[in-house]
């Protein structure tokens, strides 16, 4: 049989020319910046306050918001697979709505809700609230896309024999359903998770004074200081990059 | 399990609940606040020449940037699934290829300002024969390929995998050469994915805003995308939202929301295709 197209190494290698092109050196010339002065620069410029606290309150808000995702977003799954009553059809499109809706947007929606001059009388502008239901916003797809085809194909003979065997409901889903789910459950929240270490369009309006890594990063770059915009990027890839290798891991284990 | 209507119940309104307060009553706000001064004023706002201006750049980076990640995205699933190449070249390929879903946008920014602007890896290369290419259209073009990139490859992957490749076995056996077998074949079987993938890139590429950002010199009627033109009204108002913020968001959500139309409509024709 003769080879098919994307069979030999040329296809390999013309893709990764363009992965390089495109994303592999321009990421090295952030990596090659930010030790550029030396690695003691390097942890000079990550070892102050306002860095760490960047990178704390980052990370912080995003366990928040993948914690608080992974629950709602279950939820969600639950009632779009298991419940049916009418408009399901409208908040199964509804899902999809933040991955549709550019990101500043969404920011703005928000602070048109519960921003200064908020028609209900709540305002969260400017504040770490403000910042996590953004990241609740913009993430909201991810537990939920990733956890309802799980929930479609589980087999629901199991919950059945359990409750003829007398388990409770509660039993039935924290024994037989929960266990089933948790891997979706759990990549679906760690894309939440990684999503939101680098969010910056949601927030770009509504996080004010709040150090969120990607707003300190933006506002290194604005006043000149490549450097330290860079050293902050490298720490911020770093955590990124091990969440996405976890959540690799588990994916793969899922697919045994 | 045999769950009781009470408890059906409260799921259902904590769930609804969620989803009200957290997406559809803030969508909702700001269209009307956006004609809260009546039609006249917001379309006014809408059609600035900034505004316009910034229409068409979001449109040009989305054509631009769409069509390259779409030959990309098709050509790396391809690798990824029936190439025949070593195994340890795929797995980098598939590893890298995520990229830009875990790096901020703003980090892309920087690094093209670091390889294409003054003083950067490239950058005198192009500035010398007169290219700009940072603080210009062409420096917000490749932000955009940048960001957008994964989405094709990701969509497309799996639906090659599920086919298989025995209709291309068979097709090549009979006399196909690989073209023929990839447009006749291959490309038929994977079309819903393509075109799923082709709908999530243009949404990121008409709502970037974090990298664009960086590599733009934000000039009304030049190098602002409805994106930044909404984030530069913002910045002018000191962030006391006004109906011209509003009007520029709608406009472009507007947009975004015809994108998602079509995404719903070819989400669920890859399902029955499936």
């Amino acid at each position: 049989m003769r080879a098919g197209l994307g069979a030999g190494g040329l296809g390999l290698g013309i893709a990764m020319l363009y992965m390089s092109a495109f994303v592999l050196i321009p990421l090295a010339s952030v990596v090659a910046k930010a030790v550029s002065s030396g690695l003691g620069k390097f942890w000079d410029s990550i070892d102050n306050a306002l860095a760490i606290r960047a990178l704390v309150i980052t990370m912080s808000a995003s366990l928040i918001v993948a914690a608080i995702g992974a629950v709602m977003g279950t939820l969600v799954a639950w009632i779009l697979v298991r419940d049916t009553f009418k408009g399901k059809r409208f908040v199964g499109t509804l899902i999809d709505l933040p991955f549709a809706l550019p990101t500043i947007v969404a920011g703005l929606t928000l602070i048109a809700l519960y921003g200064p001059n908020s028609p209900v009388g709540i305002d969260l502008a400017f504040t770490r609230g403000a910042v996590i239901v953004a990241l609740l916003f913009v993430t909201l797809p991810f537990v939920v896309r990733s956890v309802q085809p799980v929930l479609i194909e589980l087999d629901r003979e199991v919950e059945e024999a359990a409750a003829s065997l007398g388990a409770s409901n509660t039993t039935t889903f924290r024994r037989i359903v929960l266990p089933a789910l948790r891997p979706a459950i759990f990549s679906g929240a760690a894309l939440a998770f990684a999503r939101s270490i680098g969010e910056f369009g949601s927030l770009a309006l509504i996080a004010g004074k709040v150090q969120i890594a990607s707003l300190v990063i933006y506002a290194d770059i604005e006043n000149g200081s490549p450097q330290a915009a860079a050293a902050l990027s490298v720490m911020l890839m770093l955590v990124a990059l091990v969440v996405l290798f976890i959540l690799r891991t588990i994916g793969a284990r899922v697919g045994h | 399990m045999a769950i009781s209507r009470r408890t059906t119940l409260s799921l259902r309104a904590v769930a609804l609940l969620y989803l009200t307060l957290l997406l559809l009553l803030p969508v909702a706000v700001v269209f009307w606040r956006t004609f809260e001064h009546g039609a006249g004023t917001a379309w006014s706002f809408m059609t600035t020449p900034a505004a316009i201006s910034a229409l068409w750049l979001t449109i040009l980076l989305a054509v631009i940037a769409v069509p390259l990640n779409t030959i990309f995205g098709v050509g790396a699933a391809m690798v990824l699934v029936r190439g025949k190449t070593p195994r340890a070249g795929k797995a980098i390929l598939d590893a890298l290829i995520d990229l830009p879903f875990v790096v901020s946008p703003v980090i892309v920014g920087l690094a093209l300002i670091l390889v294409y602007g003054q003083g950067g890896w490239f950058g005198h290369a192009f500035t010398s024969h007169g290219i700009q290419i940072i603080y210009a259209v062409p420096g917000m073009v490749i932000a955009t390929v940048f960001v957008s990139l994964p989405f094709v490859v990701r969509e497309v992957a799996p639906v090659l995998a599920e086919v298989g490749d025995e209709q291309e076995q068979a097709a090549a056996t009979l006399g196909a050469s690989p073209w023929q077998t990839f447009w006749r074949v291959t490309l038929p079987s994977i079309r819903w994915g393509v075109a799923y993938g082709v709908v999530l890139t243009t949404a990121r590429a008409l709502g970037e805003i974090g990298a664009v950002l960086v590599v733009s010199s934000n000039v009304a009627g030049s190098t602002l995308t409805l994106p930044l033109l909404i984030f530069q009204r913002d910045e002018q108002v000191g962030g006391q939202v006004t109906t011209s913020v509003y009007a520029a968001a709608t406009e472009l959500a507007v947009l975004s929301i015809g994108v998602l139309l079509l995404m719903t409509m070819f989400g669920s024709r890859t399902k029955e295709a499936r």
